[in-house]
């Protein structure tokens, strides 16, 4: 048996120093797809608001840019399934206790209906039942773009469960932040204003959520500081400051900084959704992220 | 149990006590025989006796050793004590188990005893259950795949990566015809015993005083009632030393005790998201 001295000074036991909870098994798809399915999730939104604003231009290009992710996202989850084959298993029962059932109902639904309307879209065919899709996809999207925040924070994995409270919020503002630099990519400026400010205001939200849920999950926080989950942590916070400090400053005059930066808030919100997939498993593999907490609740009950 | 009206039977579970358990591994060779587990490779740990390490796919009852030196009783003077530790862990098969909450496939499902079992015809692999555990006893099944590691062709499996989930099902099939699970039906001590919760609750509580009274060293009860973070274990312990010294978590909770605060969350924050979006719209169309 071991007996380790923590950083905080407080002594953990431990057996020889083994993980207590299991790793996750979920391959990099996960996070690929938190990241292409708020994409799908945000730009229902972005879509919908649109067309209510009468800005034709900018309603179609979120449709098509939200309908191919919403494409892309159930592709990547059954990739990550040990036996592919009975993706259908999925929809065998619905459990609100299950994140992941509800998620797939979820995914569903938007997808369904997302390509749909944007099939109908494409083919100037069945207004009527474009709409309603559209209105369907709509009320999908909110939820598409924070339960993933749920599905991890519903685990044993202190880092990510202790996180509950932060983490819909956190992924909220992220989907938002990549469905609006995913639109603005494909817009001119003078057509791209909405997308190009959800782009920044969803920046702007995912790097307050980091900082706050990093400040409050404290001493179980530390592993966002630490090897994978600190690396491309600094690389998201870079990447998106700097894609969102170019839209605010040159987005609006000129479409290559409105590309780059649309571009650098992609790649920062990808790098984000790696570094909180990557601290749970750095959060599983250390004992001491499991014992040390549940010590301190049982000498405070 | 609930849900099987007149087929329901009483709740049935292990009391493992360590205070008697000599380490055999008769339960783990017993478990792998009954079950038909796959070998996943022979690794000396130098961790004292233990070269399984940790409950997985692979191992669905685990003997951890532990050599102390302390005194294994109260009353034991000498200058140099020591003791040795053993204890057969398995699947705590919990009231409030995570691992079926979140199963999103209905795969994990409880049974007429109360146990928890995973359905391997329905799993699909998606890996939910594993970092929802709070003990960490699910895992996917990964056979080794380097050549003169383990055998790599096994004939009851017939391929390397199984894809699916495996734990301990409480010898489900050995149950249902009126027998007990193969590792308690081994253990030669009777460290693991088999029988309806209720009645090991009693002898477990009969025993702690006994051992308290005989002045053993840390003797504690563990996941024995409904007061812990995961209504207690259909699988309970007897343990004679802090729970993390054998691997276990001090105070497990049950993920989902916050799932409904997690849905109110999550519908506040996608409320959100609209508003964040229309707020985008207030500065016109470029």
């Amino acid at each position: 048996m071991t007996t380790s001295i923590t950083e905080r000074g407080t002594e953990m036991r431990s057996y020889y120093g083994r993980p207590i909870l299991k790793e996750p098994v979920w391959k990099s798809e996960i996070p690929v797809y938190f990241f292409t399915g708020g994409i799908a999730g945000g730009c229902s939104v972005l879509h919908g608001l649109a067309r209510v604003a009468r800005q034709e231009r900018l309603a179609k290009t979120a449709l098509y840019v939200g309908a191919a992710a919403d494409v892309v996202s159930p592709i990547l989850l059954i990739s990550d399934l040990g036996r592919p084959e009975r993706f259908l298993n999925m929809l065998r029962v619905f459990k609100v206790t299950s994140p992941m059932s509800v998620g797939s109902w979820v995914l569903l639904v938007s997808g369904g209906a997302s390509t749909t309307a944007a099939v109908l879209e494409r083919l100037g065919i069945l207004k009527r039942v474009k709409v309603a899709a559209e209105a369907v996809s709509f009320l999908a999207g909110p939820p598409l773009a924070t339960y993933t925040g749920t599905l991890i924070a519903d685990t044993a994995i202190p880092v990510w469960h202790e996180a509950r409270h932060e983490l819909p919020w956190l992924f909220g503002a992220s989907a938002s932040a990549s469905a609006g630099a995913a639109t603005a990519l494909w817009l001119p400026p003078e057509e791209a204003g909405p997308a190009r400010r959800l782009a920044i205001l969803g920046a702007a939200g995912a790097l307050g959520w980091k900082e706050a849920m990093q400040r409050r999950l404290g001493f179980v926080g530390e592993v966002y500081e630490k090897d994978e989950a600190g690396r491309y942590g600094r690389l998201a916070k870079g990447l998106t400051a700097a894609g969102a400090g170019l839209l605010a400053m040159r987005g609006k005059r000129s479409r290559a900084a409105a590309v780059t930066g649309s571009a650098l808030v992609l790649a920062g919100e990808l790098a984000l959704r790696f570094s909180v997939f990557k601290a749970g498993f750095q959060a599983a593999r250390d004992p001491r992220y499991t014992v040390i907490p549940q010590r301190e609740r049982l000498g405070s009950s | 149990m609930s849900g099987y009206s007149a087929e329901a039977k009483p709740r049935m579970g292990f009391f493992t006590d360590t205070s008697v358990c000599i380490g055999c591994k008769a339960c783990e060779v017993a478990c792998k025989e009954w079950n038909v587990i796959p070998e996943d490779g022979l690794v000396w740990t130098g961790e004292s006796y233990d070269n399984t390490s940790t409950l997985g796919a692979n191992s669905w009852r685990h003997v951890a050793f532990v050599e102390q030196r302390e005194a294994a009783r109260t009353d034991d003077d000498s200058e140099d004590p020591l003791r040795w530790l053993m204890s057969s862990d398995v699947c705590k098969h919990c009231t409030h188990a995570a691992c079926l909450d979140v199963c999103p496939t209905g795969a994990l499902f409880r049974t007429e005893f109360g146990t928890v079992v995973v359905q391997e015809d329905v799993c699909n692999g998606c890996g939910y259950c594993v970092p929802a555990c709070p003990f960490g006893v699910l895992d996917k099944r990964h056979l080794p795949s380097k050549p003169g590691d383990a055998p790599l062709e096994l004939p009851l499996l017939g391929k390397k990566e199984d894809g699916r989930v495996w734990k301990c099902t409480l010898c489900y099939d050995r149950l249902k015809g009126g027998h007990e699970p193969a590792c308690a039906k081994a253990c030669p001590t009777d460290s693991i015993q088999f029988g309806e919760v209720d009645e090991l609750r009693e002898r477990a509580h009969k025993r702690l005083e006994k051992l308290e009274a005989e002045g053993w060293n840390g003797a504690q009860l563990y996941l024995d009632g409904p007061e812990d973070g995961i209504g207690g274990g259909g699988a309970f312990f007897l343990l004679l030393d802090e729970p993390e010294v054998y691997g276990l978590p001090p105070d497990p909770v049950v993920t989902t005790k916050h799932l409904s605060e997690m849905w109110v969350t999550t519908a506040i924050a996608a409320a959100a998201t609209v508003v964040g979006a229309a707020l985008a719209f207030l500065g016109g169309r470029s």
